[in-house]
């Protein structure tokens, strides 16, 4: 049936019929035509898709992971539709899901926010405006560009052309090649020479960042000792149709530059019986290029009914270093299968990996790691710490780390534990006037500790709050 | 009619503290506790001695509220409220106190952290202000002179890793931080040596209030010579076997517990 497709020619008219809001459901080269199209996209980007959906029909999706859901029809989904119209939303707040909402008031979200987040159609775009044009002033005159990936391709050509795909190519993996055909739009962030940016970067100040869509791409390159803070996300859940979630992102780290990408994703789980949900394949990966160059991802996880993602580093740059620091929590029927790699090919290279896996309910989490020292790493580390923390007896913590080291001076440790919250020290807490809940999210949080201090200070207060939010109601 | 089978006599009114009456409970089925009845009021100090088996942890278990216990008959009032009816937490929040046999390690919990929880918690409950950081260091630090407890007590997770001494000394620290109108000791001596069981004693004692009452629950009399107790209660086949003054520790020293387990059927 793919071949069927691949073969298909580009006749419909896409391309001239540009009113259309929506492709047909369905992917093919001349979809992938129309997406361009609408994006006035220029040739060689348009080329780009086409090399990349022409490399994924000769793909399959990856089943490796130690994921269960139902197959993925990639042929019943819309790969293009404008963004949603105002009148799409919900009215009023009135018309959104309690569930939604009672989670906002308990992470003490402004009411206005709140109805940013639920999508409900405001007419004016209230403060955010002002806080954008602020903020974009202050970048430009760094130097520092920040705009959606759409912008860029217009107003940085030569730029996105240079380093797109350069950390990951669209062969790379399925999920990636797919993402290449039909990305829709994303951010884009270069950090010129020696320049310090001099706010965190969040896509939370991003214009329409919120409705980016199912297939975002970010790249963000820091030239020599450039540093960047970026934050990705947000603590509220979105409301958000889209089931398949396949998003790029791309760091490249010159010589002595600095990123540090953080990331709270706290997407749709799915109800309690593991109905809808989220699916998040996501590939991240950062090239720490130059020499003593640094790249650090943060991540905590606590949304989506499947995560498929391994933010990691090649640490090409001699001196380099690579670091990654992970909370993934599964409630439920969530399933995570999520790690890093750490590829060390330049010499004196360093990595470290922090990885906490928290699964209450039925939830199952893996950590996937692959720790890879290649011959020219001379005198490469790596310190990894894997562990995982148990809630009730329903659900399950796997670990599958991976270790390849093919150079002799290199040295590598990897320690992991595994425990649970137990009655004992619930009741412990209980015994002296702490609630279950409280009891709990105070033992997790202690469990997180090392992770949450690598987020920015309010992003941390957040997350704790968030992990309480989402571990309500998994014991007792 | 009178409640309190101390057979002490007691002609004032000071306040009941707790009062447990016809206890019956068990666990998995099992009847362990077959009648209990005591009465602590306060400014007291009571313990009780048993055996191995007689029941002395499941009274203490019960009285803040583990899971699994059953409660097949009798009442237990604390402040005249049904202590029973009461989820652990609210126990605590009411003044009511476990030291444990095995305090539980929290690995990745800071004490300080955990104990602000709990002291606010209490507080919060008496429509008292909760303190902020500062003013609760504070009030800790008065507290750790009591136990003498080095600084970096504070900074380490809750039991984590503590030597068994250390353990016993933070239960007894915790009390001390939440004041509790009524504090169990259950085998606060085991484990500890004689170094150790002085510090600690000495901080239960300093801990004594006329408004409060303590139940310290010991295998050994040893603990007594030095957390001396104004009633000694004898548990004994899930009953209070004997009670006396804490001339009855020594004498159950000298003749060992048959001495006791013998007379069981006869009220004491």
């Amino acid at each position: 049936m793919i071949e069927g497709l691949v073969r298909t020619e580009y006749k419909y008219g896409f391309v001239t019929d540009v009113e259309a809001d929506a492709a047909p459901p369905g992917l093919n080269e001349g979809i992938i035509q129309f997406i361009s199209a609408k994006k006035q996209e220029p040739d060689w980007l348009l080329e780009w898709r086409l090399k990349a959906y022409r490399h994924w029909t000769t793909m399959k999706e990856p089943h490796w992971p130690h994921l269960k859901y139902p197959a993925v029809d990639f042929q019943d989904m819309v790969y293009y539709s404008a963004p949603r119209r105002k009148t799409d939303g919900p009215k009023s707040l009135e018309e959104v899901d309690p569930k939604l909402l009672e989670t906002y008031e308990k992470l003490g979200i402004p009411l206005r926010e709140r109805e940013r987040l639920a999508g409900v159609a405001v007419d004016a775009v209230f403060d955010s405006v002002s806080v954008a044009t602020t903020f974009k002033d202050t970048l430009a005159a760094k130097g520092v560009i920040f705009c959606s990936f759409s912008e860029a391709v217009r107003e940085h050509p030569d730029l996105v052309r240079k380093y797109l795909g350069m950390v990951v190519p669209y062969t790379d993996n399925f999920y990636a090649a797919l993402n290449s055909a039909v990305f829709s739009d994303g951010s884009f962030c270069f950090i010129p020479k020696g320049v310090r940016c001099p706010m965190e970067l969040s896509t939370y100040f991003r214009i329409n960042a919120a409705n980016t869509g199912q297939f975002e791409r970010t790249l963000i390159v820091a030239e020599e000792g450039a540093h960047v803070s970026y934050l990705e996300g947000c603590t509220a859940p979105m409301r958000d149709e889209n089931q398949l979630h396949a998003a790029v992102v791309e760091l490249i780290a010159l010589d002595q530059a600095e990123i540090k990408y953080s990331t709270v994703q706290n997407w749709y789980p799915g109800d309690a019986e593991g109905r809808g949900g989220i699916y998040n394949f996501v590939t991240k990966r950062g090239l720490c290029r130059g020499k003593q160059s640094k790249i650090s991802w943060t991540q905590v996880e606590t949304g989506s009914a499947i995560t498929w993602k391994y933010p990691s580093v090649i640490l090409q740059g001699e001196d380099s270093v690579g670091e990654f620091y992970s909370v993934a929590l599964t409630n439920n029927r969530q399933q995570a299968d999520t790690g890093t790699k750490m590829v060390h090919i330049g010499k004196n290279t360093r990595s470290t990996i922090i990885s906490k896996g928290i699964s209450a309910g039925k939830g199952q989490n893996s950590y996937r790691g692959l720790v890879k020292i290649q011959k020219s790493a001379t005198n490469a580390r790596n310190f990894s710490q894997c562990d995982s923390l148990l809630i009730g007896n329903k659900c399950g913590a796997h670990t599958f780390p991976y270790i390849e080291v093919k150079n002799t001076t290199a040295s590598v440790e990897h320690e992991a534990t595994t425990s649970k919250i137990g009655e004992d020290q619930i009741f412990y807490c209980n015994s002296r006037g702490i609630s279950t809940q409280d009891a709990v999210n105070m033992i997790v949080n202690g469990f997180c500790k090392e992770v949450f201090k690598e987020l920015p200070m309010e992003f941390a207060v957040e997350a704790q709050k968030l992990l309480g939010v989402s571990l309500e109601g998994s014991v007792g | 009619m009178d409640f309190s089978m101390n057979g002490t006599e007691r002609m004032d009114t000071k306040t009941n503290i707790l009062e447990i009456r016809n206890l019956h409970a068990g666990v998995e089925g099992k009847q362990i506790l077959k009648g209990v009845d005591l009465t602590l009021r306060a400014g007291e100090v009571h313990a009780i001695m048993g055996p191995n088996g007689s029941g002395k942890s499941t009274l203490s278990q019960i009285l803040a509220g583990r899971d699994g216990y059953e409660v097949t008959e009798g009442q237990v009032l604390y402040l005249g409220k049904d202590l029973l009816e009461m989820d652990p937490e609210e126990r605590a929040r009411e003044g009511v106190f476990l030291a444990f046999q095995y305090p539980v390690e929290i690995p990745g919990v800071n004490t300080t952290y955990f104990l602000k929880a709990a002291a606010n918690e209490v507080r919060k409950h008496a429509g008292q202000p909760e303190l902020d950081a500062m003013e609760f260091l504070a009030l800790v630090k008065e507290k750790m002179k009591i136990l003498h407890l080095p600084e970096d007590f504070l900074k380490r997770s809750v039991n984590d890793g503590f030597s068994g001494g250390e353990k016993k000394r933070n239960e007894i620290f915790q009390m001390a931080v939440l004041e509790p109108r009524l504090a169990v000791l259950d085998e606060t001596d085991s484990g500890l040596d004689i170094d150790a069981l002085k510090v600690v004693a000495a901080g239960v004692n300093k801990l004594r209030r006329p408004e409060n009452a303590q139940l310290v629950i010991t295998h050994y009399q040893r603990l007594l010579n030095y957390i001396v107790p104004d009633f000694v209660h004898v548990l004994s086949e899930g009953r209070i076997a004997r009670s006396g003054g804490k001339e009855l520790a020594l004498e159950l020293e000298a003749r060992g517990y048959e001495w006791v387990t013998g007379t069981e059927l006869q009220p004491a």
